[in-house]
Formats: structure tokens, C-alpha cells, sequence
């Protein structure tokens, strides 16, 4: 009846995992009941769970990246905390048994369930915005994308209390990830939530390609879209065409341990090094899906503090493209020391370290937007120094990496984990936390807090510091990665640094809470009534913050880059505003429960492949199947918002707008 | 599956006194020379040291870019900071070609060098490259086997088989193929350079030579389950003399690793104490490549194939 899902299965004798499910139980719990008490649930179901407006879905998208940056960060410092103490004769609080599924969890949840909703979820809010538009290409897709996605990181955290997770790594590698050396249902909990939250990513995808690609504001050519817009462009099309190579492999990792094929066992004709070639050919351009965005953030960033055009606009959007398709032919390094010929290994050590041109340009690009402005020196500003202190030295290590003959000696050593953490700290969670702080304002209309935006980022730069450096050390002292006991004793001072650095970055995600928190309750002090706090560039400050719900009453007219930029002047030199259009009514998407219903059945079934409960599978995937066909007979997806309601809105911002332009002058 | 975590499979290899006398020898050396162990920038052979020389030489070649580029950003920074009334404000200055030019050319022709130490350094340090032995010896052979969670080394040529302790001539290059008997794991002596995969029903290549006399830490650089923490070995470089007193030594002395032994030995276990069989039934690494050794977990009974005679030495699942 239940599959191989028995009361056994909840880790009644484990305390750490029961007591953290009791506590996440009890939390969402008061939540709820917090929502309640309040009256929210409506505005919640209509504003937010079945929205199909493109910045709502975005806010859902930043909100389950930050929960789970605090789940992730949880693996992260009880994994210090085992390598500080389990050294020498000490075993540590953690076995193996557990420790192993912390660091496969902490993998799995940062990569796909805190970075990748970060970024899609700024590239949901920003992108139409930037473009000009109301919404992306399919707006209920883009819901249904979301809450698959939520789907996923359900199912990883519901391993906690149910099961366990898998204890292989968070690539999985084969054969220790089938059934003859792995028979729990940890694997399956992570290939199942990592399949539902694929098919939400390359949804994602598809959108923002149709989206970018077919629908931009009039006169908003290629060369003139914001190098974020280009950014995301290039990820889109690599999730494009990297997540199915995903989903096939773990499709047929899937196969090996359902069925009984041979994909990559041992015996029966399987090979494990499929696997490993498969599963890179996605992860390498998976670096990218993240970085690329986070370029393009730190793009908009260093012009608009820096007061200036980004500089070299055609080099970045080309560097860019470029990034976007070499990332594919480099998946190599990730296994030089697998028994490739020379050959073999030198060209795809060469085409790796080819990335780190364009790369280096982008930074050498950044550097000379500065040059000549008027920096100023918010909280996003010092992400983008940071970031560029940060990942020049990140950039040596990966260069280092995809030498042959220097990663025969680092491959898969702690030199290695803090050269990829370098990247993703330095590069890609620096960006979403300058994006996040720079958007915040537009998204809410007042801004974070400054001063605690400033130290949060001293937090986490010299918590990076602190935390990867002693890292990069042990890596030369010969310590490999994945160590749930450390025999050298010699290594625990710079473990204990390590220690000390973890925490620091626990400090500067309590104060992201604090400042959030803090923000909102003095958000009179800070509200941004202009729609443009920063004196921005692109057209997403041309809207109100927060903006109507149709974005912008009338499509801007794009002229050149920087398109709010140019109109901003316009509007100086000529002391008016342009002139007023005639209004029209305003077509947008209905909302819909069918994505948070699909994600419900998505998750029914998945439970059920996870436990071998076929009878429930199969009801999941009906109660989806019938979801769909339910939304697809309506004939009504769109509303109308009339004229009249549209210029009232546009004239309230009009009025605004033209206050704000007694204040401005030509800058020079 | 019920693997447990920490069986001592030890105490076999002291029987006889010849083995209490190369224990001796080798807690000696240990004693000796125990704080040699300094990793990858401490090499002891040659691969090693020409991997340390790549590694010191690449990082030199892009600190000459990085550290300008690091100080001209926090100067940029600095300088063009909005209360600074000297810095020239050029608002619309988004375009020059020179620096266009520049900014390309830089990490570009660095590319460039660092291309040709790859492709250079990809071949003379090619693992599966023969190292040149010196007059009058020849390489060692030696087959390793990855177990779940030891080292089992066999000396071909010496008819003798160690676990988690590698015995090797100083200064004489040592000829390794490699496979795993369970899941992946990574053959490593950071000392020595050079890691490189043991695969499943695959056989992969390494030369390595250790030049300094001492004991040196071996580890799995692969994560291979519960017990890979405690899958480190010791690598012992003997002066040649007293390698060949060693393996005679060893040769008849304690136990044989037969279809029975090696069938017990397979069980999980790890930390496991060095073990040294004096004798090996021909072919048993060839018997694990195919398959045809007694399988994990299974009874302890002795397969057909481990009885026949050696095979020819073919390799039929080389990886190149």
C-alpha cells in the first residue's frame, strides 16, 4: 500500500534531523497561522500564489532562494563545524552516514534551489521591465515554472523527515548512485525533486528566449537592450540547451535504478564514465547560467553609479555570446584525471582557459565605466569592487585548474572547492545581492538599509576571505574534499580560520534578515516616490515604484541605449515632459491556480516515485494531466484595464515625474 | 546494505619474524623522516616536480596581470569617487578603441602563453608517459586496486600484494595500472603528483617516481561513500637494496591472497591496518578488470577462474 515507506523512515533515533523538522514544522506553522490571524491568505492567493505578473513571480522566485540560502548555509557551517572537531582521534558529532547527506544537500540546494531562483527570479522582475513591456511571452507558464520549481525544493527538504538524502555528492556520480551501492531512497529524493524542478528551469527558459527574442518596446533593436537583458539572453539559451542533457542523464540514472537497464553500472555493459561526461556537459554551462546574469547585473550597477554609459557596450555584449558558446566545449576539465590522452586533455585545457578572455575584458570593461564617472558608493557599488578584487583572484585559481598538469595535483581537492566558491561567492551570490539591494526599491517601493547593506557585504567579503583562503592551503598541503574525518592534525588551525569565516557569513545573513525586517518597518523614512532612487539608465526606472501592474501605460519609444537615460535629458533640456498620448485600454493575463495545482500533483507524484507508491504516482499524475486540460477549456485568460483607469494611473506618475524634473540638471 | 564502518582487518602480517623485522625497518624510516609530509608544494619525484614548477610559473604569469589589475580598480574606485572635485567627470565617454585594443590584447596573449605551457606540459607530464628509468634498473610494476574502503597493492613481478601500504623503490620509476574494484576512487600521493581515476572494469595508467627516502601519506581523492575518510595509505621509498631485501622478505611470508582471502578482504572496512600477503594467485588484477574475481558481498567461496593459469597480458578495457 505505502511502498517502502514505513514509520521506520522517520528518524525517530537521529536527534539533529528530528529536531530540525520539528522546528521547520513549527515555524511554517506560526507562519501560517501568523497569515491568517492577519487576513492575508486572500491578498497572498490573488497577489502573489496565482499571480501571473511577471515581478510578483520574480518576488516568490527571491523569497524561496533566500529560505533556502538559510537551509543551504545550515549544511555549510555544521560541515565546518565536523571539520574543526573531527580531527586526529576525535570523530566529530557527525558520522558519515549523516555528514555525507549534509554536503550532497548543501551542493544540490545552493546550485538549484538558491541560485538558480535568485537569478531567474531577478531576471523575472527586471528583464520585461527593462525591455519596455507588460509581461513576458507566456505569464501562466511562468507561474506553472515557479511552482515547480517550489516543488522540487520541497521534496529535497521533505528528505529531512522522511527518508533520507543521498549520500553521494550533489552530481551523483555512478555507480555509487545505484541501486547495488546506494539502495535508499536517497538518490531517488534527489533525482526526482531535481527532474520536477528541471522541467520548471527549462520553462523558464523558454519564456525568456520567446520573450527577449520577440517582444522588446518599439525601437528597442538588439543593440540597444541592457547588457542584463543580453545576459540573461545568453543563460536562457544555455539552460536551453544544456538542462535536457540534464534530465536525459538523470533519466537514464533513473532507468538504472527503477528498471534495472545498464546505463552506468558496473556490470551488464554499463559505463560510469557516460555519466561523467553527460552530467559536466551541463555543469559547466551551468556555471554560466549563473555567472552570465551576474554580469549583467554588476553592468547596470557600474554605469549607474558610475554615471556613466557602460563602457565598450558592443565588446561586453560580444564577450557575452562569446562566454555563452565556448562554455560548451570545456566540460572536460572537470575530469582530466580520468586517463585522457595528452591530447585530449591540452585541447580542452586550452579552450577553458580561452573562457578567461572575454571574461577578462568584461572586468577590464567595468574597471573603465569607472573611470571617468562620479562613483558613488552604495551598497551595490561595493559588491561590484568586491566582486572585482574577488574574482580576479578566482579567475587565477580556475585558470590554474584548467592546466592539465596542475589539476593532476588539485583536481578535487580543497583547492579546488574554494576555487569554486571563490566564483560563486565572489561572482554570482555578490551579484544577486547587489541586484537584489539595487531592484528592492523598484520591487517595494522604499530601499533597503544602507548602513546595514554595508556591512552585510563586509560580512560576506571578509567571511569569504576567512572561510576559503585557509582552503586554498589545505589544498597544497594535499587535502581532498568530502573528508568527514580529517587525519592530520596539522590542518586544524586553518579549519578553525575556516570556522571563524562561516561564522562571519552567518552574521551577514542574520543582518539580511535584520535589515529586511528594519527596512520595512522604517520604510517612511526611505520611500522612493520618483520610481528612480538611483538616477538610473534603463527603462525601469522610467516606471513607478512599485510599478502598476501593467508596467508602463504606453510603450516607451527606444531611441539608443541607456533608452530612460536619453529621454531623461530630453526632459531636462527641454524643462517638460514628453507630451502626453492618448490612452488605451490595456489587455493583461488573468491569474491562475493551475501552476500551484500542477506543483501539488507534481509533488504527489514524485513522493510516490520517490517511496514506490505506484497507485498515488499514477492519481498525482492524473490530478496534473486533468489540471491542464481543466485551464486549457477556458476561453478567458485576459482582463481589460480600462483607459480611463490607466491614464489616472499615468497621470499620478506624470504628476510625479514632472516634480522630480525641477529638481534635475544636465549632469556635467 | 550493512557496511560497516570501521572493521580492523589487521593483525595478520605479524606471524613471523620476518615480518616483525620489515615492520621495524619501516617504523624506522617512519621515525626518521615523519615530518616530511608538506603536499603538493613539497614534491618528491620528478612528475611532482615539474607540476610544482607549472603551477609556481602560471601563477606568475597572471599575478603580472592581476595585481595591477586589483590596485588600478580600488585606484578607479578611489579617484573618480563622487566628492572628489579633481576627478574629471566625462559623462558620455563609453567608447575608445586603444583601450578596446588593450583590453583584448592583454588576457589574450597571456592566453597565448599559458596555451603553450598546456599543451607542452599535457604532454611531458602525460600519466600514462613512461618515465625514463635510470641505467642498469627498470621500472617496477605495480597494479592497484581500489577497494571499498583500502588500497590493495600487487607486485606482479614479485609474486607479493600489500593493502594500504605502498613500498617502493627511491629513485627507480614505478610503472602503476589501476582499476577499482567497487565505485570510483582517485589514486593520489600528493607528494609523488600525478592523481589519477581507478575505475570499475577499466584500467588506467600512471608513471611516478619518489626520489627522497621517507614515508609519505596516499589518499582517495575521490569520494567513494561511508568510509572514504578513512582510505589513506602509506607510501614508503626504500633505497633500492633494501626494496629487494623487503620484497624477498615478504615473498612466502604471511598470508596468500587467494579466491578465499581476497573475497574476505573485499568487505567493506575501513582504517584498515597495512596487510602484506606473501603470496598472490597470477592474474587476480586481470580477474578484477573482467569481473571474474569473487564479486563484494558475495560468499566466500573460490570462483573457477582464479585457479586457471595467467593470462597473456592483454588489456581489454585500457582507457586511451
Amino acid at each position: 500500500m505505502f511502498g517502502r515507506l514505513t514509520w521506520h523512515s522517520i528518524p525517530f533515533d537521529q536527534p539533529i534531523p528530528l529536531i530540525t523538522s520539528l522546528v521547520v514544522l513549527l515555524v511554517i506553522a506560526a507562519i501560517a497561522i501568523w497569515v491568517w490571524r492577519n487576513g492575508w491568505w486572500p491578498y497572498l492567493w490573488h497577489e502573489y500564489i496565482t499571480s501571473t505578473d511577471h515581478k510578483r513571480i520574480g518576488v516568490m522566485y527571491v523569497v524561496l532562494a533566500l529560505v533556502m540560502l538559510v537551509r543551504g548555509f545550515a549544511d555549510a557551517i555544521m560541515m565546518r563545524a565536523q571539520q574543526s572537531l573531527a580531527i586526529g582521534a576525535s570523530q566529530g558529532y557527525l558520522p558519515p552516514e549523516h555528514y555525507d547527506q549534509i554536503f550532497s544537500a548543501h551542493g544540490t540546494i545552493m546550485i538549484f534551489f538558491m541560485a538558480m531562483p535568485f537569478i531567474i527570479g531577478l531576471m523575472n522582475f527586471v528583464v520585461p521591465l527593462q525591455l519596455g513591456v507588460r509581461d513576458v511571452a507566456f505569464p501562466t507558464m511562468n507561474n506553472v515554472s515557479f511552482w515547480l520549481t517550489a516543488s522540487g525544493a520541497l521534496l529535497v527538504n521533505l528528505s529531512l523527515f522522511i527518508g533520507e538524502f543521498a549520500r553521494t555528492g550533489w552530481l551523483a556520480f555512478p555507480p555509487l548512485s545505484e541501486k547495488a551501492f546506494s539502495p535508499g531512497v536517497g538518490v531517488d529524493y534527489y533525482l526526482v525533486a531535481l527532474q520536477i524542478a528541471g522541467v520548471g528551469t527549462v520553462l523558464t527558459a523558454v519564456n525568456f528566449v520567446t520573450t527577449i527574442l520577440k517582444i522588446r518596446a518599439p525601437g528597442m533593436s538588439y543593440m540597444r537592450m541592457p547588457v542584463f537583458c543580453w545576459t540573461s539572453l545568453a543563460a536562457n539559451l544555455l539552460i536551453l540547451a544544456a538542462f535536457p542533457v540534464l534530465t536525459a542523464t538523470y533519466a537514464m540514472l533513473m532507468l538504472d535504478r527503477y528498471l534495472g537497464f545498464h546505463f552506468f553500472t558496473n556490470d551488464g555493459g554499463g559505463n560510469s564514465m557516460l555519466y561523467m561526461n553527460l552530467i559536466w556537459v551541463w555543469g559547466h554551462p551551468e556555471v554560466y547560467i549563473l555567472a552570465l546574469p551576474a554580469f549583467g547585473i554588476y553592468s547596470e550597477v557600474a554605469a549607474t553609479f558610475s554615471g556613466k554609459p557602460l563602457f565598450g557596450y558592443r565588446s561586453m555584449v560580444f564577450a557575452t555570446m562569446a562566454i555563452c558558446i565556448i562554455s560548451f566545449c570545456v566540460w572536460l576539465h572537470h575530469f582530466f584525471t580520468m586517463g585522457a590522452g595528452a591530447d585530449v586533455n591540452a585541447i580542452f585545457g586550452i579552450a577553458s582557459t580561452i573562457i578567461a578572455v572575454p571574461t577578462g575584458v568584461k572586468i577590464f570593461n567595468w574597471l573603465f565605466t569607472m573611470y571617468g564617472g562620479r562613483v558613488r558608493f552604495t551598497t551595490p557599488m561595493y559588491y561590484l569592487v568586491g566582486f572585482m578584487l574577488t574574482f580576479a583572484i578566482g579567475g587565477l585559481t580556475g585558470v590554474l585548474l584548467a592546466i592539465p598538469p596542475v589539476d593532476f595535483v588539485v583536481h578535487n581537492s580543497m583547492f579546488l572547492v574554494a576555487h569554486f566558491h571563490n566564483v560563486i561567492i565572489g561572482a554570482v551570490v555578490f551579484g544577486v545581492m547587489a541586484g537584489y539591494t539595487y531592484w528592492f526599491p523598484k520591487a517595494f517601493g522604499f530601499t533597503l538599509d544602507e548602513r546595514l547593506g554595508k556591512i552585510i557585504f563586509w560580512c560576506w567579503f571578509i567571511g569569504f576571505y576567512l572561510a576559503w583562503f585557509p582552503e586554498y592551503a589545505l589544498g597544497f598541503m594535499g587535502a581532498t574534499r568530502r573528508l568527514q574525518h580529517i587525519s592530520d592534525p596539522t590542518w586544524k588551525p586553518y579549519l578553525d580560520v575556516a570556522m571563524v569565516g562561516a561564522v562571519i557569513i552567518l552574521a551577514g545573513i542574520v543582518l539580511t534578515v535584520v535589515q529586511l525586517i528594519y527596512s520595512i518597518r522604517t520604510r517612511d523614512r526611505r520611500l522612493d516616490l520618483t520610481g528612480d532612487p538611483w538616477d538610473g539608465r534603463t527603462l525601469e526606472w522610467l516606471t513607478l515604484s512599485p510599478p502598476p501592474h501593467f508596467n508602463f501605460a504606453v510603450l516607451p519609444d527606444v531611441h539608443n541605449e541607456d533608452a530612460y537615460w536619453t529621454r531623461k535629458l530630453t526632459a531636462i533640456r527641454e524643462e517638460k515632459l514628453i507630451e502626453e498620448p492618448k490612452y488605451e485600454d490595456i489587455e493583461m493575463p488573468l491569474n491562475t491556480p493551475v501552476g500551484v495545482i500542477c506543483a501539488f500533483f507534481a509533488s504527489v507524484t514524485g513522493f510516490a516515485v520517490i517511496w514506490y507508491i505506484w497507485w498515488l504516482a499514477i492519481l498525482g499524475l492524473i490530478g496534473s494531466f486533468v489540471a491542464m486540460v481543466w485551464y486549457a477549456w477556458h476561453d478567458e485568460h485576459e482582463h481589460i484595464i480600462p483607459a480611463a483607469e490607466v491614464a489616472e494611473l499615468e497621470r499620478e506618475r506624470r504628476r510625479v515625474r514632472a516634480e522630480l524634473l525641477k529638481t534635475l540638471t544636465v549632469p556635467a | 546494505m550493512n557496511r560497516p564502518r570501521r572493521q580492523a582487518n589487521a593483525a595478520r602480517d605479524d606471524r613471523t619474524t620476518g615480518a616483525i623485522r620489515r615492520a621495524a625497518l619501516l617504523a624506522g624510516l617512519a621515525l626518521a623522516t615523519s615530518s616530511c609530509n608538506r603536499g603538493i608544494l613539497d614534491p618528491v619525484g620528478p612528475v611532482g616536480h615539474a607540476e610544482k614548477l607549472i603551477l609556481i610559473n602560471s601563477t606568475a604569469i597572471m599575478l603580472a596581470i592581476i595585481i595591477p589589475t586589483m590596485i588600478a580598480t580600488l585606484a578607479v574606485a578611489w579617484w573618480f569617487r563622487a566628492g572628489n572635485k579633481k576627478a574629471h567627470y566625462r559623462p558620455n565617454w563609453e567608447y575608445s578603441g586603444a583601450v578596446e585594443l588593450v583590453v583584448w590584447s592583454i588576457p589574450a596573449l597571456t592566453i597565448l602563453l599559458l596555451g603553450g605551457i598546456i599543451w607542452i606540459g599535457s604532454h611531458d607530464l602525460d600519466p600514462a608517459k613512461p618515465l625514463a628509468a635510470p641505467p642498469g634498473s627498470d621500472p617496477l610494476n605495480v597494479e592497484v586496486v581500489s577497494l571499498d574502503w583500502k588500497w590493495l597493492f600487487i607486485y606482479p613481478d614479485q609474486g607479493i600484494a600489500t593493502v594500504n601500504q605502498l613500498v617502493v623503490p627511491q629513485g627507480v620509476p614505478v610503472s602503476y595500472r589501476l582499476t577499482s574494484a567497487t565505485v570510483w576512487n582517485v589514486f593520489f600521493i600528493p607528494q609523488f603528483g600525478t592523481m589519477i581515476y581507478t575505475m570499475p572494469r577499466m584500467t588506467t595508467r600512471l608513471n611516478l617516481q619518489g626520489d627522497r627516502a621517507g614515508v609519505y601519506d596516499g589518499i582517495s581523492a575521490h569520494y567513494s561513500g561511508d568510509g572514504f575518510s578513512g582510505m589513506g595509505f602509506k607510501v614508503h621509498t626504500l633505497p633500492p637494496a633494501q626494496f629487494a631485501s623487503w620484497a624477498a622478505g615478504a615473498r612466502g611470508a604471511g598470508p596468500v591472497l587467494d579466491g578465499t582471502s581476497y573475497a574476505e578482504l573485499v568487505k567493506p572496512s575501513s582504517y584498515v591496518k597495512p596487510i602484506t600477503y606473501g603470496a598472490v594467485v597470477p592474474g587476480l588484477f586481470d580477474d578484477i578488470v573482467a569481473n571474474r574475481a569473487p564479486p563484494p558481498f558475495a560468499p566466500s567461496t573460490t570462483p573457477p577462474s582464479m585457479h586457471v593459469s595467467p593470462k597473456p597480458p592483454g588489456e581489454p578495457n585500457h582507457v586511451r
